[in-house]
């Protein structure tokens, strides 16, 4: 299960719509092995396009070297696809290279740049396989273990 | 000295989950190489065959001194001893 705090939610929503029609893509980093979701880092689609992502090579470097100097790790790897539905792509399953991190899709492919309700879900990526996960958000600055927690209803598939 | 190389989580499975190792070779191609002795497996997941040449794989970014190999020389880029070589593999998908 991915537990993220709405805030970050908002964010990543945020940017998906603001890229809309390209794909957006980033990572939440968070302590190693806290499974943590904590810092957003919003990157630039190198390949500017509705139908591939990719961290310029430049910045993915700066990007790992300050997450290991942080002694952090890339929990939650997100993008966007803006005319299919959240579900990791053939290139999303080959290319995943993260096995302990949560791959967020996020579909804007109903609402594009307005408002509205976006389709956002979480899988793991491990060895070609994909698992998709329960979303949970939770309130910003509450301690780990709050009490209230509000289930994330995502807006389902529809098929065309 | 030697050549410090970073190894990204998912190929940690090659080298018992050490974050780095030490390699030699005065080019990326002879450190790859190396790597592979000491790692068997591990070179077949950074580079592969282009029309009947060796190449860095697309989606494998390696990093010699912070710079992107593929703007030095790809694997003909030199290295000397005290070099850290950084592999990443590419954030990306469709």
């Amino acid at each position: 299960m991915l537990t993220i705090d709405q805030e970050t939610y908002d964010a990543i929503v945020a940017h998906a719509k603001r890229d809309h029609p390209d794909e957006a893509c980033g990572v939440v980093a968070g302590p190693e092995g806290s499974d943590r979701p904590e810092r957003f880092i919003p990157m630039v689609n190198a390949a500017g396009s509705p139908t591939f992502y990719e961290f310029d090579s430049t910045e993915l470097l700066q990007l790992y070297k300050e997450m290991d100097a942080r002694d952090e790790e890339p929990v939650v790897v997100y993008h966007s696809h803006t005319a299919t539905e959240a579900y990791p792509s053939r290139t999303d399953i080959g290319l995943a290279s993260e096995p302990n991190a949560h791959y967020v899709l996020v579909s804007t492919r109903e609402h594009g740049n307005s408002e509205g309700p976006v389709e956002f879900r979480s899988y793991r990526i491990v060895d070609g396989i994909v698992t998709e996960e329960d979303v949970t958000i939770a309130p910003q600055h509450e301690p780990q273990h709050a009490p209230q927690q509000d289930r994330l209803h995502t807006e389902e598939a529809s098929t065309p | 000295m030697a050549i410090e190389v970073r190894i990204p989580t998912i190929l940690r499975t090659y080298t018992d989950g050490a974050k780095s190792v030490d390699g030699e070779g005065g080019t990326l191609s002879a450190l790859i190489d190396d790597l592979d002795g000491n790692h068997p497996g591990i070179k077949d997941r950074l580079v592969e065959d282009k029309s009947g040449s060796i190449d860095l794989r697309r989606f494998v970014n390696v990093y010699i001194n912070d710079e992107d190999v593929r703007f030095i020389g790809g694997l003909e880029a030199e290295l000397a001893d005290g070099d850290q070589v950084v592999v990443l593999p590419a954030v990306a998908g469709g």
